[in-house]
C-alpha cells in the first residue's frame, strides 16, 4: 500500500487517539505506568551512555580540534555544544526509537493479534486512545527531561574523562562550559525532544496497532518501527533546524 | 434477541458472506458452525461490529446498527460480552483487574460494589484462589473461564463467543458448554457461538445455523440435525467415525 494510505490512516488513527477518554481516571493510571515504563526504565540506559559519549567526545576533541591556536578550553565548550545541540536530543532520540519504538509497536501488535485489541473494542473502549495516548503524553513529556539528564551526565563524563587522561584540567574544562553559552541552543533542543518523542510514541503505535497476521508480523511491525521513526527523526531534525536557526 | 438480514461481506472481491439472514432467540444458545473458512467468525465479527458489513441489516432486540450514532453504538456495546478463541484477556492485568476492567471503565460502582460483583462473577465461573495470577500463570480452560466471567462482568443482554472450546480437552469443553448454557438460561441473555464442535452442537444447540461457502445451508436445533436430509450439513457432522457410530446407534434405537 502507498506512503499516501499510510499518512492517511495514521492520521484518521491520531483523530481517535485525541478523543475524550472514557473515565479520566484509568487513563491517569495508565499514564503514571507508561512514565515507568517508557520514561524512568530508560533513565539508565541514558546516563550509561551519554556519560560515555561525554568523554569520547572530550577526547575526539582534544586529539582532532586543540592546537597551539585554540585555547584548550574549546574541549569543554564544544563537548556542551555538541551534547546540547546534536547528541543529547537527536542521537539520545534515535536510540529511544530503537528502545521506546520497538516496545510500543511489539506491546501494540501483540496485542492486536491476541484479540485484546478486540476484546476492547467490543465493550466499547475507544483502544486507539486508551492504549496509545498515555503513550505519547509519558513519551513526549519524559523526553526533555532524559535530554537534560543526557546533558549533564556527557558533560560530568567529560569532566572525569578529560583530566583523568591528562588532556585538559577541571578548571579549564569548567571554563569551557561557561564560556559562550547560547540559552537558545537548549530551547532549540528542547522542541526537537518535543517532536522526536511525539514521533518515538505515535510510528510505533500506527505500525503495532494496525499489525495483522502472528508472530513474525508483529517482528517485522516491530523493526519497521524502528526504522520509519529513526528517518522521520532525521528528517525532521533537518527541517527543524534550518525552520529554528534561519 | 438479535435478527440478521441479508448480510454480504467479501474481501478483496471474495464474497465470505452471501445474502444470509436468521434470527438468534432470547434465552437460547445460538450456535453458527461450519467448517474452518466457511465464514463463521466473520459472520460473529460482523454482527458484533468488528468488521464492517456491506449489505444487509443487523437489529439487537429491533435496534438497527445502522441506524445508530457513534453514542448509540457504544452504549450498545456495553451490552455485549464476548468470549474469543484465545480468551484475550488482558496480559498486563491479573484475573482479578481482567473481570474489573468493563467496571472500572464504564461504572461508577464503588469499590465494594465492584469487589461483590467480582467475587460473583469469578464464583459463577468457578475460579476460585487464582486473582492475584496472570493470564499465562493459568490453564487453557481457566482462561476461557475468566473470559467469561469478564464477559458478563456487566449483565449484559448479548453473549458471543468465538470457539469457545478450542484447544481444550473433551472434559473441559463440557464444562464450559454447560456454564455457557446456564448462565445463558440464568441471566436470559441472547448467546451466539461460532463452533464445530459437534459435542456443543449436541448438548447446547438450542438453535443451529449451518453455514458453508459463506451460506447459509440449513437451521433447525440439536433434534432437528440428526434427521435432516442435507448433504453438505451431513457430511460436516457425520465426519468423524465416531458421530457416524453416533448416528447409527441411534437409527437402531429410533427402529426398535
Amino acid at each position: 500500500m502507498g506512503v499516501i494510505y499510510h499518512i492517511g490512516q495514521y492520521f484518521l488513527l491520531m483523530v481517535r487517539v485525541f478523543k475524550k477518554p472514557e473515565k479520566n481516571s484509568m487513563y491517569i493510571h495508565q499514564l503514571v505506568l507508561e512514565v515507568e515504563k517508557l520514561g524512568i526504565n530508560s533513565v539508565g540506559i541514558v546516563a550509561i551512555i551519554s556519560v560515555f559519549m561525554g568523554g569520547i567526545i572530550t577526547l575526539q576533541l582534544t586529539y582532532n580540534m586543540v592546537s597551539p591556536l585554540m585555547p584548550n578550553y574549546i574541549i569543554g565548550l564544544g563537548n556542551r555544544d555538541t551534547l546540547i545541540l546534536e547528541f543529547s536530543s537527536t542521537v539520545l532520540s534515535l536510540m529511544l526509537a530503537g528502545k521506546v519504538g520497538s516496545n510500543i509497536a511489539s506491546e501494540l501488535g501483540s496485542m492486536r493479534v491476541t484479540e485484546q485489541i478486540d476484546s476492547m473494542e467490543i465493550m466499547g473502549v475507544n483502544s486507539a486512545s486508551y492504549l496509545i495516548l498515555p503513550k505519547i503524553i509519558a513519551v513526549v513529556f519524559m523526553s526533555p527531561l532524559l535530554f537534560i539528564i543526557s546533558v549533564t551526565c556527557g558533560i560530568f563524563g567529560g569532566l572525569i574523562t578529560g583530566p583523568l587522561s591528562g588532556v585538559v584540567t577541571v578548571a579549564t574544562y569548567i571554563t569551557g562550559i561557561t564560556t559562550m553559552f547560547v540559552p537558545f541552543y537548549v530551547y532549540f533542543s528542547i522542541i526537537k525532544t518535543f517532536v522526536f518523542g511525539f514521533l518515538i510514541a505515535t510510528v510505533p503505535a500506527y505500525l503495532g496497532y494496525f499489525v495483522q497476521g502472528g508472530a513474525l508480523e508483529v517482528g517485522r511491525a516491530s523493526t519497521k518501527a524502528v526504522v520509519n521513526t529513526s528517518i522521520l527523526i532525521l528528517f525532521f531534525d533537518l527541517v527543524l533546524t534550518q525552520l529554528l536557526f534561519k | 434477541m438479535i435478527e440478521i438480514r441479508n448480510i454480504c461481506k467479501s474481501f478483496e472481491g471474495r464474497e465470505v458472506l452471501k445474502d444470509i439472514s436468521t434470527i438468534f432467540e432470547k434465552g437460547k444458545t445460538n450456535l453458527i458452525i461450519g467448517q474452518s473458512g466457511s465464514g463463521k467468525t466473520v459472520l460473529l465479527k460482523s454482527i458484533v461490529g468488528l468488521i464492517e458489513i456491506e449489505c444487509g441489516e443487523i437489529l439487537f432486540d429491533e435496534r438497527d446498527t445502522r441506524l445508530m450514532n457513534f453514542k448509540e453504538q457504544k452504549l450498545l456495546r456495553q451490552e455485549i460480552g464476548m468470549v474469543f478463541q484465545n480468551g484475550a484477556l488482558f496480559d498486563s492485568l491479573t484475573v482479578e483487574q481482567n473481570v474489573r476492567f468493563p467496571m472500572d471503565m464504564f461504572t461508577s460502582m464503588t469499590m465494594k460494589e465492584k469487589t461483590l460483583r467480582l467475587n460473583f462473577c469469578l464464583d459463577r465461573v468457578n475460579i476460585k484462589n487464582s486473582n492475584q495470577l496472570y493470564p499465562a500463570e493459568i490453564s487453557g480452560g481457566m482462561r476461557k473461564r475468566v473470559a467469561i466471567a469478564r464477559a458478563i462482568a456487566l449483565n449484559p443482554k448479548y453473549l458471543f463467543c468465538d470457539e469457545p472450546n478450542s484447544g481444550l480437552d473433551p472434559v473441559t469443553s463440557i464444562l464450559i458448554d454447560a456454564l455457557i448454557k446456564e448462565i445463558t438460561a440464568e441471566f436470559d441473555i441472547t448467546t451466539v457461538i461460532n463452533t464445530h464442535d459437534m459435542n456443543s452442537v449436541m448438548e447446547i444447540g438450542d438453535k443451529i445455523l449451518f453455514i458453508s461457502e459463506g451460506l447459509k445451508c440449513w437451521e433447525g436445533n440439536n433434534t432437528q440435525i440428526f434427521n435432516t436430509r442435507n448433504k453438505k450439513l451431513n457430511a460436516f457432522v457425520f465426519a468423524s467415525p465416531f458421530s457416524k457410530k453416533f448416528k447409527e446407534i441411534r437409527q437402531m434405537e429410533d427402529d426398535e
